[in-house]
């Protein structure tokens, strides 16, 4: 059975130029690139070129790019690096309640070890309030995290906002962005942002490489100890193959991002559209929300998640849900209940994320058996009343 | 994931809908653990379960263990019917998953339950006591 892959929120394929572009760092060229032989020299440029490439489409200076293991890798280095950094300024932590878990559980681990933070909340589509921003600030803060695009519901927050005020607070803005890299235009310095994170896997790229932009002259203290790679913030050998690979991913999302956003935004829409008609009792979350392309929160009353998801991959279709049977940790997603949603139907929401190598053709394949595998459900359902 | 005969009850459940005027009926969970489950019980004056049918909010593995649980039970009398615990319904679905056996434990929740209620209707002695925590099934107990 073909693959219907629509959950590109969670992961992307890599692209065939990417990985074609990778292959020599895992073949011939595999010298570590810190050696200082001549055979080291092409990687250790390519590390360089890639570093300069990627910087060039954050519009950042090349110096202020570091390379790290993940999204969730870079999250944690900017998050409890500020704050060791800056400890004998300041204790306090301004974030989000709807943050990936990278963030919220690195505030967690850093509470735990005497820092204040605030759990900013959001409106129903997902938004902190600006005020409410303003109103936490106190003498003691000393960095604000705020998520540039929610991998759950897709909504972009203010980030030129939050900047305004960091900046004029003296405040580090620190914004996880993931989710938007890749998909919409991101320059952290007209954002006044101070850092920045992302992932290659969310945009084409390969797993296990991630970003970090750190504006000169910030100070951070270094969460994994060892070498002197990457400036001395993030020790560990750089694996040129997943750097190469991550450039290349980047620099084809950037050439094709109006277009692709254009048609990702169409699918879901339309895919929104028909749903919504076909099924009666779903809703889609954060609806009016400025929400990345292609992504959709959608819940269906009276019906749990996984049981959703499970009859969708019967046919091949993959999606994900925020139901707390299909979470890791078994609770249903903060995202979810953190816009309102009531937690019985929280467990009935399934996330669509739509990506470029997606058709019309495959979103009529979920418009035509989605509606049946609901109402089935819905029969079972002491919760439905017929 | 999930063994055949799991995906099997979970696409063609058994015994789904309701019987009106119950002999025994169970309900047990509640939405935000994300299972809810209902057993509607016929049992003739032998105590013998002539029917079963049950409803189920909840993820595959509930769904499949309510169907593989109304199936075990059907025709039993009610004491033999208390002996099928969540332990045999998994082993007639040749297993679960471990992050998904407390979606089992539902099942044989609801059972008792059902089974509860027509033994205080009827003036039965049964094998089971009424417990004020069965409100989540003791699915949160993760």
């Amino acid at each position: 059975m073909n693959v219907v892959y629509l959950d590109n929120n969670a992961t992307t394929a890599i692209a065939p130029e990417v990985f074609e572009a990778m292959t020599p760092y895992l073949t011939s060229h595999y010298a570590n690139p810190s050696s200082q032989y001549s055979f080291a020299q092409d990687v250790r440029e390519a590390v360089e070129n890639s570093r300069d490439a990627i910087a060039a489409h954050l519009k950042i200076k090349s110096s202020e790019l570091i390379f790290t293991g993940s999204g969730t890798e870079s999250a944690n280095l900017a998050v409890k690096g500020v704050a060791y950094a800056h400890r004998s300024r300041g204790n306090h932590i301004i974030t989000s309640a709807v943050e990936h878990p990278c963030v919220l559980e690195s505030c967690k681990a850093l509470e735990k070890e005497g820092f204040e933070v605030t759990y900013l909340p959001v409106n129903k589509e997902g938004e902190i309030s600006i005020e409410e921003l303003k109103a936490a600030i106190t003498e003691k803060t000393i960095l604000i995290s705020i998520m540039f695009a929610n991998n759950e519901i897709g909504t972009i927050q203010p980030i030129r906002k939050i900047g305004d005020i960091a900046k004029e607070h003296k405040i580090l803005f620190h914004v996880d962005a993931v989710q938007a890299v890749g998909k919409i235009p991101v320059f952290p310095k007209e954002l006044n942002v101070d850092l920045l994170g992302f992932a290659a896997h969310k945009f084409y790229g390969p797993k296990g490489i991630g970003g970090l932009y750190i504006r000169n002259g910030v100070r951070l203290e270094k969460v994994i100890s060892g070498g002197h790679q990457e400036r001395n913030r993030r020790p560990g050998t750089e694996s040129a193959a997943n750097i190469v690979g991550m450039a290349k991913a980047l620099e084809l999302c950037v050439n094709s991002m109006v277009e692709e956003s254009q048609n990702e935004s169409e699918l879901r829409d339309y895919l929104e559209t028909e749903l919504v008609k076909k099924i009666p009792e779903c809703f889609i979350n954060a609806k009016n929300a400025n929400r990345i392309p292609g992504t959709t929160s959608i819940t269906f009353k009276y019906i749990e998640g996984e049981s959703i998801l499970l009859s969708l991959d019967m046919y091949g279709i993959c999606v994900s849900s925020g139901s707390a049977c299909s979470a890791g940790d078994l609770a249903a997603s903060h995202v979810i209940l953190g816009i309102g949603v009531p937690i019985e139907d929280a467990q009935g929401t399934i996330r669509f994320g739509i990506g470029k190598y997606n058709t019309k053709e495959e979103c009529d394949k979920v418009i035509e058996v989605l509606p049946k595998a609901i109402e089935k459900l819905r029969m079972m359902s002491p919760l439905y009343n017929v | 994931m999930y063994s055949e005969k799991v995906i099997d009850h979970f696409q063609n459940p058994r015994n789904v809908g309701t019987l009106e005027n119950p002999d025994g009926y169970g309900k047990i969970g509640n939405p935000s653990c994300g299972d809810i489950m209902e057993i509607y019980l016929k049992i003739n004056s032998n105590h013998i379960i002539e029917d079963v049918k049950f409803r189920t909010f909840g993820c595959a593995s509930a769904i499949a263990t309510s169907s593989m649980a109304t199936e075990l039970i059907k025709g039993k009398d009610i004491h033999e019917a208390l002996k099928v615990t969540n332990k045999v319904v998994m082993e007639s679905l040749d297993g679960l998953p471990p992050k998904k056996v407390h979606c089992s434990v539902m099942a044989e929740e609801a059972i008792q339950a059902a089974i509860l209620d027509y033994a205080t209707k009827n003036n039965i002695t049964v094998a089971v006591q009424a417990c004020d925590s069965h409100t989540c099934g003791g699915c949160c107990s993760k």
